[in-house]
């Protein structure tokens, strides 16, 4: 590859967020009267900074060499991941200074880990995508860990880092297969040696995939590699709960639909009931194990598990129309799991508390943040005017269209089953008696940003036709020279300028 | 004219944020509020129903419809629409919604604690009832069939009332649970039949009028029909699915239990009506003997449950439940007249159903319990609210006159033409059990010896007996004077495929 004819312009939000997290280092190391809140303010504005700076390649078509598209698809995954790193950041701001020590570090690692979301959705090769991969969780690991005096988060940190760590080494022996069988790492060429004749290298194939679904699974934390997700997301510091939760599944999910919709689509036969299968599982097990958790962190460790199912859904019904759909979904899910952990992070910000019966009476002592919790979680089980019955619908609709119209239903079931756990956590805010009478202070900024997120999970429910199309203008970008089925043909006529 | 429609839904969601902005310690302010929301509500469904023409034409009227997307994933032109209009059976229905809410509002004077969360969730579960009515578009029918299930739970949970009965306590927790897992997992089929429907039809649209125009397939319809049946029928309280009824309705305040018992259990029924029989006419013939069955099932377990309870409330649980079973009979008979008085029973119910509410919250509030034994002679003290429990109580049990038998003498008719002889046949026993439980529960309670006990008991709040008596008007004027509704409903019942004139 010749370097000097790369378009390196390209990348230029990676280099944003990598100098700013340096920056950050380098400022908490020499500027000790900044203050802890400061820094994670700035870190945010990096964060924004680099998702505006993405928005010049919308509606534009690039590749990177021959290791990454910049087109549609990864614009708005850079978009949506910055926004996660603003949300997150500002949401940690009060947290770190009162609970965490090396606040630089925290910061820079957040961004950080949004540079492997991003190359992980850009890349379309195989070595690239895992490169990321290693990037954005080897800051999750560090994170998940951050909480040094803490039992619990070393724990959590290294059980995260053991299991990831063998995950990874799996997820690259699949690669090393199908390289081995196919003969290249890219996307493209994987696809098309598989849409003609494998049988030579059957075994080696369906073995390597196997292996990558395995290794995808854990990232994502679909059962039965789910085992790390309560005790991670137990021990983390909270707002990295929300960043793993948030994130790592995006990213991950994100990936898994391009590479399965680039590289192995030929294949969706063979891979489709699998994937059901493990989306199935994932249901059962994140919404049943949830009802009975007494710690909200754990509670969200699990019901997140169920909602990946619902994601693997939209995978195994892999389609164009029900990768917007799923993408629309992924984005909904993103907004809503952040204002729930806002409200969170404000009550433990307050409080020092994570059981759930702990949270009598908050509807008393801080009415807005019960009332943005009660929508958040109203919205993580479905119900309309909020983003997740709209986004619900047109995910279960576009998997009915895919013939797969059983796991739609298996869906619907397990947000109903969904809906009993979060109704336990409203009931303990709406009908608890307080400890005390007293009003919560309030902090304006977290206010603010519970605001709009709140807005934007009314947003995703009440209209959602803006974001479905830009979704939609993403997705096509990802199904573009790959051979769909033949009742695709609006695709097709709407690819064609 | 266009946009009154789109009023009934922007009302009731547009005072909800001005509640919020009302500060606590007001909360007089809320409810002068809810009364103006809720009179100009009543005020805009009078004036549907009155100027509803319902000569010609498909019978929708006032139609509205906006994209809400389309051309995007599986979904074609019109993919979703924002599409309101009403018709002849959306009208009385629509009208029942803002007696009940308008008399609710009064009902729900002296709420307290809250005053004005309370407002704006009653406001938001009103917000959907009329969003079910007037939607033409499947994909709203069903977001707004949910945002009325969605305040629910802490209506009840926070406002409502749990029940001691000797040994076991049924506390409001459980009545609201209960109510809201069961209505939420009948949705779960009905999402399910609309997914299987959507492909089937494969017109890429969610608009039940051209929905409707599609030729489905008699297999199709005849496995895709009981979803529809069976996930409204939990909220329709359809044996052997009703039973958060009266749990939950025993469990609500009286203002809720009004909506709920008069107008959301109505939206099963018509959701049955308007999706199940209209889009899958051939299902819907052929399971048309079960739907039967339940529903005169449903009519003499809950009327025979009914006489079996001496709490009040529960009393008028069941009855709900039994009078439910006759809306079902109607619909299952299949033809015009029978569902006509499906239709008419709906609205009939709603208004009896809310006024008996009002009358048993009134005593509930004075004297903290509902146990019709420990009453007796009460109309020496309560000369108005006796004189207003006995008229909802002799039209539920259908005397000629009074709402309640206009609907019941269409369902029967409509039954016997239909063929369904030992249903007709069942269905007027319960009619006969109802006449005793509400006789009983006269005599038990208001007539007869007085018990010193209630000597200081009084009358009625002035606003419970406007609301009491806004309902008894239109229990009066459609048991006397039943053709404006009968016009109406039947202009367009004949429009529905399958059913036979």
């Amino acid at each position: 590859m010749n370097t000097a004819s790369l378009d390196w312009e390209l990348l230029a939000p990676e280099y944003i967020l990598g100098l700013w997290a340096a920056g950050l280092i380098l400022l908490d190391l020499f500027w000790g009267g900044l203050g802890k809140e400061r820094l994670g303010w700035l870190a945010a504005a990096g964060a924004a900074v680099a998702g505006a700076v993405s928005l010049i390649w919308v509606d534009d078509t690039k590749q990177f060499g021959t290791l990454a598209d910049i087109n549609d698809y990864t614009t708005i995954f850079r978009v949506f991941f910055c926004g996660i790193g603003v949300f997150i950041c500002l949401a940690s701001a009060r947290y770190v200074r009162d609970r965490l020590l090396h606040p630089g570090e925290y910061y820079a690692l957040i961004l950080l880990a949004i540079i492997g979301a991003n190359g992980m959705v850009a890349a379309h090769e195989l070595l690239t995508a895992y490169i990321s991969l290693e990037l954005l969780s080897f800051s999750l690991y560090v994170l998940t860990s951050y909480a040094k005096f803490d039992l619990r988060s070393n724990e959590a940190g290294l059980k995260y880092m053991l299991l990831g760590a063998f995950s990874s080494a799996i997820f690259l022996y699949g690669i090393s297969l199908i390289y081995g069988a196919t003969g290249t790492t890219q996307y493209a060429g994987i696809s098309e040696v598989l849409s003609g004749d494998i049988s030579d290298i059957e075994w080696s194939v369906y073995l390597g995939l196997a292996l990558m679904i395995g290794g995808l699974g854990f990232k994502v934390a679909a059962v039965p590699f789910h085992m790390y997700t309560p005790d991670a997301y137990e021990g983390a510091p909270l707002p990295i709960t929300g960043y793993i939760s948030a994130l790592s599944k995006a990213a991950a999910t994100a990936f898994f639909l391009k590479l399965f919709a680039q590289a192995f689509l030929p294949l969706i036969d063979d891979w489709r009931y699998f994937i059901a299968a493990l989306s199935v599982a994932t249901m059962a097990l994140g919404n049943l194990v949830a009802i009975q958790q007494r710690n909200i962190k754990r509670l969200l460790a699990y019901s997140s598990i169920g909602q990946v199912g619902y994601l693997l859904v939209g995978i195994a019904a892999l389609s164009p129309d029900s990768a917007s759909a799923l993408v629309l979904h992924m984005i909904g899910y993103g907004i809503t799991n952040l204002a729930a952990f806002t409200c969170i992070i404000l009550y433990y910000n307050w409080t020092g508390k994570e059981e759930i019966y702990e949270y009598k009476g908050l509807a008393e002592r801080a009415p807005y943040v019960a009332l943005c919790l009660t929508i958040a979680l109203f919205s993580l089980s479905g119900m309309p005017l909020f983003a997740g019955f709209a986004t619900k619908f047109i995910l279960f609709q576009a998997a009915a269209e895919q013939d797969l119209l059983w796991l739609a239903g298996v869906a619907s079931f397990f947000s109903f089953v969904s809906l009993y756990y979060y109704l336990v956590i409203i009931r303990e805010m709406y009908l608890g008696e307080p400890e005390e009478k007293t009003r919560f202070p309030t902090p304006w900024l977290e206010y603010t940003a519970l605001t709009v997120l709140t807005a934007g999970v009314f947003l995703m429910g009440l209209y959602p036709k803006p974001v479905f199309d830009m979704v939609e203008d993403g997705t096509d970008s990802i199904f573009i020279g790959v051979t769909v089925d033949a009742d695709d043909e609006a695709v097709a006529q709407r690819q064609s300028p | 004219m266009d946009i009154v429609l789109l009023l009934l839904i922007a009302i009731p969601l547009g005072v909800c944020p001005l509640f919020m902005l009302i500060p606590a310690q007001y909360p007089q302010l809320s409810r002068y509020l809810a009364a103006l929301a809720g009179g100009s509500l009543f005020a805009l469904s009078l004036l549907v129903f009155i100027v509803y023409e319902f000569d010609g034409g498909s019978g929708l009227r006032y139609t509205l419809q906006w994209d809400w997307l389309e051309n995007v994933g599986f979904l074609r032109d019109n993919g979703i629409t924002f599409y309101l209009g009403v018709d002849g059976i959306g009208a009385p229905l629509v009208l029942l919604n803002g007696v009940v809410i308008f008399a609710a509002v009064f009902v729900s004077w002296n709420i307290n604690y809250r005053t004005k969360d309370f407002f704006v969730l009653l406001f938001l579960l009103v917000s959907g009832v009329y969003g079910v009515f007037i939607s033409q578009d499947l994909f709203f029918f069903f977001f707004w069939y949910e945002v009325a299930v969605l305040p629910m739970y802490l209506l009840i949970a926070v406002w409502g009332a749990s029940s001691q009965f000797g040994t076991f306590t049924r506390t409001k927790e459980y009545g609201a649970m209960k109510l809201t897992m069961m209505l939420v997992a009948g949705s779960v089929l009905i999402f399910i039949g609309i997914f299987a429907l959507f492909v089937e039809t494969g017109a890429g649209t969610f608009d039940m009028t051209v929905m409707r125009e599609a030729e489905l397939d008699e297999d199709f319809q005849k496995w895709c029909f009981p979803f529809f049946m069976i996930g409204f029928g939990v909220l329709a309280g359809m044996w052997p699915l009703h039973t958060w009824s009266p749990d939950g309705h025993v469990a609500a305040p009286t203002g809720v239990s009004m909506l709920h018992a008069g107008v959301l259990m109505k939206l099963g029924a018509f959701g049955i009506l308007r999706v199940g029989i209209t889009l899958l006419p051939e299902g819907a013939h052929y399971w048309a003997p079960v739907l039967m069955t339940l529903g005169v099932t449903g009519a003499l377990y809950g009327a025979v449950s009914a006489l079996a309870q001496n709490d009040l409330k529960y009393m008028v649980g069941y009855s709900s439940v039994s009078h439910m079973g006759y809306v079902l009979m109607g619909l299952a008979s299949m033809n015009q007249i029978g569902v006509n008085g499906a239709v008419l029973q709906m609205f009939a119910h709603g208004v009896m159903t809310a006024l008996m509410f009002t009358n048993v919250g009134a005593v509930y509030d004075q004297a903290h319990i509902r146990d019709m034994t420990q009453f007796g002679g009460l109309a020496k003290r309560m000369p108005r609210h006796s004189a207003f429990f006995t008229i909802a109580g002799l039209s539920s049990l259908g005397l000629p006159g009074l709402a309640g038998f206009v609907a019941e003498f269409h369902i029967f008719v409509g039954v016997f033409q239909a063929d369904y002889w030992w249903a007709g046949g069942l269905g007027i026993l319960a009619a006969a059990i109802t006449a005793t439980y509400i006789l009983r529960m006269l005599s038990r309670a208001y007539f007869g010896p007085f018990n010193e006990k209630w000597a200081d008991i009084k009358d009625m709040r002035l606003g419970e007996q406007f609301a009491a008596a806004l309902l008894i008007v239109m229990i009066v004027v459609m048991g006397v004077w039943p053709d404006p509704f009968v016009d109406r409903i039947s202009a367009t019942v004949e429009l529905i495929p399958g059913i036979s004139a």
